[in-house]
């Protein structure tokens, strides 16, 4: 399409204004996070810091054990992420390119199932675990993650590309499903699987419903729900809140950036063909 | 069995059962649970649990709150998912005509927002929305407006949560209907042009036709998620001032984590399914007949 310079300009000024509009929330968390106490709360409300300093960084750590916070999310973000891998990548495998009794008839249920929302399953859910003694457990919060719908389809889409050939090749000569699986399926799959790691790890990290309701004991809070705790505490301490937001969203924003082309990858597989 | 029915089964096994265990049979549980009166006497002890029919359903219906957060709720869709999905398309056409490599710079930095934690962000935008010292007020004086107390003025709670929303989700339909723009064939322009059509004609006759089954992809996507709001209004304004940001799943919420009255919150799940369920149904079906879908 041809355009005009003037068009151009005016394009890429709308564009900036959006992009501004996007970045000031975060860069103003980084900059209020810097301030020294009691430096946010004034009027007008300051832009830069006068002297950066971490002094927010230090009370956050020494004042809220935020470091927990923070050692519990990256496991349950961790493990979260290698249960889903495993769970997903063997099963979305077997729907593509795997005959067994009921396959399909089973996977258009699943995409049916896509439909009900994961809030009416939280109550019973709930008491299930709490029969089996899983609340204030890490297990607890990971229950509803490990294997998902999304997943499975997911690797599904993109392991239908696997020609049959090789895989028959590889049962002549000999080698054991196992086998093939590792040696022959998950080497074309890791793109894919890159991308589902990378979601499940986000969706984990960034969860706060379920992790809220499952876990009760303070000393097992993930990020989020700590942080919700907290602001409701420290109302009126901005700059350790910002703090807080920073540790809690730079760790999966530098994620998502140097992942991005996976990310977007799996976002677009994910709901153009669904 | 034979080798592959048996493999199959081995490497579909695993997730499936967690998948049945925990998902198809809570969902099933969930139903039945909405047919109690399970509270916190049945918590400490099954045999207080009685079953109630559709007792709770009635309930639910009388209950004003419950009004009161479904009025709430549909306030944030109808209003929420317009708004983020205009955004999203101005924005994707924006980055259409982009030049080359500003396109990726820009499509990081407004995708940004998509995947930061929402708590987190939160926190941000209740400090930005703060009456006082926060920046939108400070810069609304600036243009000569009277500070608004946009988290604690009923009227403007639920406007606050909706231009964070908005902030926070629109890149990710920007993304998905970009890679719908750049399907469109620059023919089908450059033959609305000669024919004389002006850029809003073009949009109107070339750009939102093209775009039809993706848009209704997106705005069902969209509407699913807005009605799952919780989160916001828990973390910004617990459901206040004077309950105008309670939603139904924070109703459910509050009911069955807070109340323990799991069987009345699961009625509430089960009621906020069905909506979502019919006007997804709805939506498609006029797609149906439009031609769309």
């Amino acid at each position: 399409m041809r355009s005009s310079y003037r068009d151009r300009l005016l394009k890429t000024l709308l564009l900036l204004l959006l992009a501004a509009f996007a970045l000031f929330p975060l860069l103003w968390m980084l900059s209020v996070s810097l301030m020294a106490p009691g430096e946010a709360s004034r009027f007008p409300p300051p832009l830069l810091p006068d002297k950066p300093g971490l002094s927010a960084y230090r009370a956050l750590f020494e004042t809220t054990g935020i470091s927990r916070y923070f050692v519990n999310s990256l496991i349950v973000s961790v493990i979260g992420t290698a249960l889903s891998l495993a769970f997903n990548a063997t099963a979305g495998y077997a729907f593509a390119k795997l005959r067994f009794r009921g396959r399909d008839r089973i996977f258009q249920l699943l995409l049916a199932a896509l439909v009900i929302p994961a809030q009416v399953t939280m109550l019973p859910l709930f008491l299930m675990l709490k029969e089996i003694g899983l609340i204030n457990t890490f297990a607890g919060v990971l229950v509803p993650v490990t294997a998902s719908i999304f997943g499975i389809f997911l690797v599904r889409q993109y392991a239908l590309s696997i020609p049959d050939e090789l895989l028959e090749a590889a049962r002549v000569d000999g080698a054991s499903e196992g086998r093939i699986f590792l040696q022959i399926v998950v080497p074309v799959l890791t793109p894919i699987l890159i991308t589902l790691g990378l979601f499940t790890f986000l969706g984990v990290w960034n969860d706060f419903m379920w992790p809220l309701i499952i876990l009760t004991d303070q000393n097992l809070y993930t990020l989020p729900v700590a942080l919700a705790a907290l602001s409701r505490e420290h109302v009126q301490d901005n700059e350790l809140m910002m703090a807080g937001s920073v540790l809690t969203v730079l760790p999966v924003l530098l994620l998502f950036l140097v992942l991005q082309r996976y990310y977007l990858q799996g976002l677009l597989a994910g709901s153009v063909k669904g | 069995m034979n080798r592959g029915s048996r493999a199959g089964w081995m490497f579909a096994g695993p997730a499936l059962t967690l998948l049945g265990l925990f998902f198809f049979v809570p969902v099933a549980l969930a139903f039945v649970l909405s047919l109690t009166d399970f509270d916190l006497y049945a918590l400490a002890d099954l045999n207080d649990l009685r079953f109630v029919g559709a007792d709770n359903y009635g309930e639910l219906l009388q209950a004003p709150l419950f009004w009161k957060a479904l009025g709430n709720t549909f306030y944030f869709v109808l209003v929420g998912v317009p708004l983020s999905i205009a955004l999203s398309l101005g924005a994707a056409m924006l980055l259409n005509g982009a030049i080359g490599r500003l396109v990726g710079v820009f499509r990081t930095a407004l995708f940004a927002p998509v995947v930061t934690t929402l708590v987190a962000v939160a926190v941000i935008w209740r400090y930005l929305l703060h009456t006082r010292y926060g920046l939108i007020n400070y810069a609304l004086d600036g243009l000569g407006i009277d500070p608004v107390d946009w988290l604690g003025d009923p009227n403007w709670s639920m406007p606050a949560i909706i231009l964070f929303a908005v902030w926070k989700n629109f890149g990710y339909n920007m993304v998905i209907l970009l890679a719908g723009l750049q399907t469109i064939p620059g023919d089908l322009y450059e033959a609305a042009r000669i024919d004389g059509a002006n850029g809003w004609q073009r949009f109107i006759h070339v750009t939102l036709p093209a775009l039809g089954p993706m848009l209704l992809l997106v705005s069902i996507l969209t509407m699913a998620g807005y009605f799952q709001l919780f989160s916001e209004p828990y973390v910004m304004t617990q459901g206040g001032p004077v309950e105008s940001t309670v939603s139904v799943l924070y109703f459910m919420y509050e009911q069955g984590f807070k109340w323990w009255n799991l069987g009345f919150a699961s009625a509430v799940a089960f009621v906020l399914f069905v909506i979502m369920f019919a006007i997804t149904a709805v939506q498609y079906k006029l797609a149906q007949a439009r031609g769309v879908a």
